[in-house]
């Protein structure tokens, strides 16, 4: 549980970092909160030369709403998330999930741009992003783009980020009013990564399914959408058998790994169970 | 105990004062643990100290063909790196272990299991040692893996231990294959086999209690000073049995046990990981002499999860016969016991499966015959008892699952074939058919106060109504356990560990001004010892327990003693402070009578003073009485006032329980909540309520975790799965449930304040009422049996079968 000898470095500003990345090009790895990485490097199974610590950069962390777009700096930590009165009355569901990761200790220290930008389809984060069609601002030598969530997850550990980019905030339009939502999680204890969990934004009209997203946590190599759940129920009635099949076109559609918390079977089964009991209860929390 | 009935009225402001027996004190070690004080094996730094770190086998099974040391040796900051040749001079490359076998130190030739010890790097600090272990290059010839105790004892099985070979006879008897350890059988075989040939019913069920680890917060570690110009030897370690540990190494390294300090710093946390000696501290020491500096060694996580002393790994087959009224006629096991790649079993010396023999559990059970064959695989070695005595969970597990199954296959109630079969309360003491004298119990009442606070008889009706309902989303199970401990190893007739009696000691001195210090052969790792001895004290001597000072776990200060484990504390070493309070007291009734000049028959002990009979406004303070022990004694008599007692206890205790637990399990999940537990203990004499309470907390909330979700699988490579917190389930506050605790007192006859040990009732007790609980939950359709951990994964594949998942 020693990592292998690296070098430090604790920017104080953007510019700064990307140069650093720059100069170091795959040696280097960025620190967030470091929860994720640092247990890797004491394993050795990472050993980056150059660790570049984002801590002492100001201005990427913290919570903001500029009209119906709420603004998350890629530093802010799951425990600010969780205390955060502007996503509780927001985006409760941003709330939710950050409950249910790791344990206090984690998230006093994890973030949610680390969250997300280490591409680990266990983590809690992508799935939200991609239910909630988070956009990413990432900045890089040659300035600032914006990417989809959709286009940012491209395999395990595997991300659209370019090895010179940092990821510096995460955007979110607030749901629309009268929508529900809901993060299902199936973990064996606390501070385990999901046996399976789905991510649902429902948006009801008089009793139809106006607008719905699906997304799974940890089981395909990335987190995933769950786009034929979302087809069979847009437009229909939220009833028991709706929620059945939805259950089953999302079973349908993962490809999960087997590990110890369980085989191919049950974990699909158990992607079915989260996307059902989600729905359940993002359904009972629309007001449209 | 006491020789005069007192009115606790009166007396209360000097009861108070004492903090006796029964007093829900406050632990007196806390206060360092909560504000960071405590001071573990890691917080031992020496001048010049250096670090070793292990090298490991990546595979379970293989022969070493070279280990090439030159690139690590010449690593900057690093002092030296041992192999087996290395050791060989000092005749350290192999070590004995408790159970009779012997167990590489490191590697000589080849390997045995997966991480197990290959070559040790010593460097100026952990960073440096780390860095030079992956310079170390070992080349392997892979062998043949076998992790599966029955294929390991086919006649083609990989040999595991080439070193045997040749050897027929090992520790405990004959051996009849080269994978084999032992075979042990207790208990009258023919009368058995007539009793189930005569039997109106016989069940049989299979079932495995899986490998876990005690996986305390503090791994095993240890600092090794070695000091040449003296010559002695002083090691730092996280032992539940420093004195044993002294005596080993003496044997191990030709030092003098005189010259030899183990020191057994505060630990956090034990439950029979630390009971035996690791290579880690052989080679610790070794280096520390080669070097002449001192050495930690202080494991990982996952090195504590796979290479020092799991627990458990019995693959049971129980059978019982009774008439078809559920009255239990006989009971016959047959056992294949996992050892490992070497026998580092923590036995008593005698008993190669521990006090198995137990499993007759709480019922009069006539006839019984227990064989267990104890076998090596490609798995690492152990068999130590978490959180319990000697192979007793697995033994209270057996009986409490096979009865279970008996009660299904009658149709008789879970409670009701338990209250048939009890062990009546005229029977003790009672003399059990596998040898064993229980010395008291009284379980009707235990089990019955169980069930009316429950309303047993609601949770059943509650039952019929779910299995009655195909819709509901959940199965509701109700499980039961009356289990029986034995406690507290033991009389030195049946019990020692490498030929010393598993006696226990107490030394007590009392200082002029009244206060004392005590001393006692074990080592509390949790378990209170500073606060409850001193109880004891305080109602023996009538010495107020916060003057008392508790000291244990150095070798150079305290009495020998054979350590903390098997919940032996309470009813050995406990009783040694006991009879050592006594001398105490009889030699200040002598002081007493002196000063008052009356005859010592005519003094009378009263809580905290002698007086004089008939006279009571005539006494001496124990306090006084100190003070004149160091200036005014009895012509003839010594000065002083102090007492050492080493206790032979005649005889194990019993302690018992009744516990339920009421399960619901979802269908759609597999998952199960644990909606009520419900655990009466009786330990005898209640020393210290509040201590009991968390103690039982405790060892419930690792019951829990046993039972649904620690273990250590092994995949066909003999690759150890699950070695980290990630896997391995310590639960948080946030899955532990409700804990309803409950007690019932009935003590111990020959123990001399009726004491009979607690910690580990809950551990022992809990694990089969859990399983009861989940069974019951699918008992209505069929299902008898499903093997632990019960986590989702495997309830739901169980639900799956049943054509219910969902």
């Amino acid at each position: 549980m020693i990592p292998r000898p690296f070098a430090y470095h604790a920017p104080d500003s953007i510019g700064a970092a990307i140069a650093l990345l720059s100069d170091f090009g795959d040696q280097a790895k960025l620190l967030a909160g470091g929860h994720s990485l640092l247990p890797m490097m004491k394993l050795r199974f990472a050993a980056p030369e150059h660790l570049i610590d984002l801590r002492r950069i100001k201005g990427i962390r913290g919570i903001d709403m500029q009209g119906d777009e709420i603004s998350i700096g890629a530093m802010t930590t799951e425990r600010e998330i969780l205390a955060s009165p502007l996503l509780a009355m927001h985006l409760p569901l941003l709330v939710e999930t950050a409950r249910q990761i790791a344990d206090p200790q984690v998230r006093y220290k994890g973030t949610i741009g680390g969250d997300i930008a280490h591409g680990d389809p266990g983590n809690d984060h992508p799935a939200v992003m991609l239910a909630l069609d988070a956009r990413f601002v990432l900045v890089g030598p040659h300035g600032e783009r914006v990417v989809p969530a959709a286009d940012f997850f491209l395999g395990t550990y595997v991300t659209a980020i370019e090895p010179d980019e940092v990821m510096t905030q995460v955007r979110i339009s607030k749901p629309a009013v009268g929508s529900g939502a809901c993060y299902a999680k199936l973990k064996r204890k606390t501070g385990d990564f999901a046996t399976a969990a789905a991510a649902v934004v429902l948006r009801m009209d008089r009793g139809i399914c106006a607008d719905i997203a699906i997304a799974l946590t940890n089981v395909a190599p990335t987190a995933m959408r769950a786009e034929a759940a979302e087809n069979a129920l847009r437009g229909r009635p939220v009833e028991d058998a709706a929620i059945a099949e939805a259950g089953d076109l999302a079973m349908a559609a993962c490809e999960p790994a087997a590990d110890l918390r369980g085989d191919e079977a049950y974990k699909r089964a158990m992607a079915g169970q989260m996307v059902r009991r989600a729905l359940r209860t993002a359904l009972s929390r629309c007001t449209g | 105990m006491n020789e005069i009935a007192r009115d606790p009225a009166a007396d209360l402001g000097r009861l108070e004062r004492l903090e006796g027996i029964g007093c829900a004190r406050k632990r007196r070690e806390d206060p360092r643990f909560i504000q960071g004080r405590g001071t573990y094996v890691d917080d031992i730094h020496l001048p010049g100290m250096l670090f070793g770190i292990m090298i490991r086998s990546p595979y379970a099974h293989a022969r070493i063909k070279s280990i090439d040391t030159s690139r690590a040796k010449a690593h900057p900051g690093v002092h030296a790196v041992l192999t087996a040749e290395d050791l060989k001079p000092f005749k350290l490359h192999w070590m004995p272990t408790l159970a009779g076998d012997v167990q590489a130190v490191l590697a000589d030739g080849k390997v045995s299991f997966q991480n197990q010890e290959v070559a040790f790097v010593v460097a100026e600090d952990r960073y440096i040692a780390a860095d030079a272990a992956e310079m170390v290059e070992v080349e392997y010839e892979e062998l043949p893996v076998v992790v599966d105790p029955f294929k390991a004892m086919l006649p083609d099985a990989p040999v595991i231990r080439d070193d045997l070979a040749g050897k027929d006879v090992g520790a405990h008897g004959a051996r009849r294959h080269h994978n084999h350890i032992f075979n042990w059988q207790i208990g009258d075989r023919d009368r058995t086999d007539r009793a189930f040939d005569a039997a109106a019913v016989t069940v049989s069920q299979d079932m495995l209690y899986p490998r876990v680890h005690p996986c305390p917060l503090e791994t095993c570690g240890c600092v090794a000073s070695y000091d040449a110009v003296r010559g002695d030897l002083t090691v730092w370690i996280t032992s539940q049995a420093p004195h044993v540990v002294r005596t080993v190494v003496g044997l191990l390294s030709s030092i003098p046990e005189s010259k030899i300090r183990i020191i057994s710093p505060d630990i956090g946390g034990g439950f029979g990981n630390k009971v035996g000696v690791y290579p880690g501290y052989v080679t610790a020491i070794a280096a520390s002499i080669v070097l002449g500096r001192p050495v930690k060694w202080i494991e990982s996580r996952n090195e504590n999860l796979t290479t020092t002393a799991f627990a458990r790994d019995y693959w049971m087959t129980g059978e019982l016969a009774a008439d078809t009224d559920g009255r239990i006629k006989a009971l016959r096991v047959k056992v294949l016991a996992d050892h490992g790649a070497f026998d580092a079993c923590a036995d008593p010396t005698k008993w190669p499966a521990g006090m198995f023999h137990v499993c007759t559990g709480s019922y009069d059970i006539a006839n019984a015959h227990v064989s267990v064959d104890g076998v090596y695989t490609n798995k690492f070695p152990g068999g130590v008892s978490y959180r319990c005595s000697f192979r007793v969970t697995e033994a209270v597990y057996l009986i409490e699952r096979m009865i279970d199954v008996l009660a299904q296959k009658l149709g008789i109630d879970k409670a009701e074939i338990r209250l048939r079969n009890f062990i009546p309360k005229d029977k003790f003491p009672y003399h059990s058919a596998l040898g064993l004298d229980y010395d008291s119990g009284d379980y009707t009442p235990a089990l019955q106060k169980v069930m009316k606070a429950v309303d047993y008889d609601a949770l059943r009706a509650e039952q019929a109504a779910k299995r009655a309902d195909p819709d509901c989303p959940t199965l509701m199970g109700i499980g039961i356990t009356t289990f029986t401990e034995i406690v507290g190893a033991g009389p030195s007739k049946s019990c020692d560990i490498l030929g010393i009696g598993m006696f226990d000691s107490c030394e007590i001195r009392v200082h002029p001004d009244g206060s004392a210090i005590a001393r006692m052969g074990t080592i509390s790792q949790g378990q209170g010892h500073q606060t409850t001895y001193a109880q004891i004290i305080a109602t023996e001597a009538g010495i107020p327990a916060s003057v008392i000072q508790v000291e244990e776990g150095d070798t150079s200060t305290a009495p020998y003693g054979l350590g903390t484990y098997g919940s032996r504390s309470t009813p050995v070493a406990g009783a040694a402070v006991a009879r050592a309070s006594h001398k105490i007291r009889e030699k200040a009734r002598k002081i007493a009578a002196h000063l008052l000049e009356v005859s010592p028959d005519d003094m009378e002990f009263d809580l905290d003073q002698f007086r004089v009979k008939g006279d009571p406004a005539r006494a001496k303070s124990m306090k006084e009485i100190a003070w004149a022990a160091y200036n005014n004694v009895p012509e003839g008599m010594e000065m002083g006032l102090e007492a050492v007692d080493y206790y032979d206890p005649p005889n194990f205790t019993f302690p018992f329980g009744a516990y339920l637990a009421v399960v619901d399990v979802l269908k759609a999940t597999g998952e199960i909540k644990v909606r009520r537990f419900y655990a009466l203990d009786d330990c005898g004499t209640r020393i210290n309520p509040m201590i009991i309470e968390g103690q039982i907390h405790g060892g419930l909330t690792e019951g829990f975790a046993v039972a649904f979700g620690q273990e250590l699988p092994y995949d066909e490579q003999g690759n150890v799965l699950g070695g980290t917190l990630m896997d391995y389930f310590l639960p948080t506050a946030v899955e532990t449930p409700h804990w309803e605790t409950d007690f019932t007192v009935t003590p111990s006859p020959h123990h001399p304040i009726g004491a009979k040990g607690v910690a580990e009732s809950p551990h022992v007790g809990s694990i089969p009422c859990f399983s009861n609980a989940v069974i019951d939950a699918f008992a209505h359709l069929g299902v008898t049996h499903t093997g632990m951990p019960h986590n989702a994964y495997r309830t739901w594949q169980q639900l799956l079968a049943l054509n219910i998942a969902g």
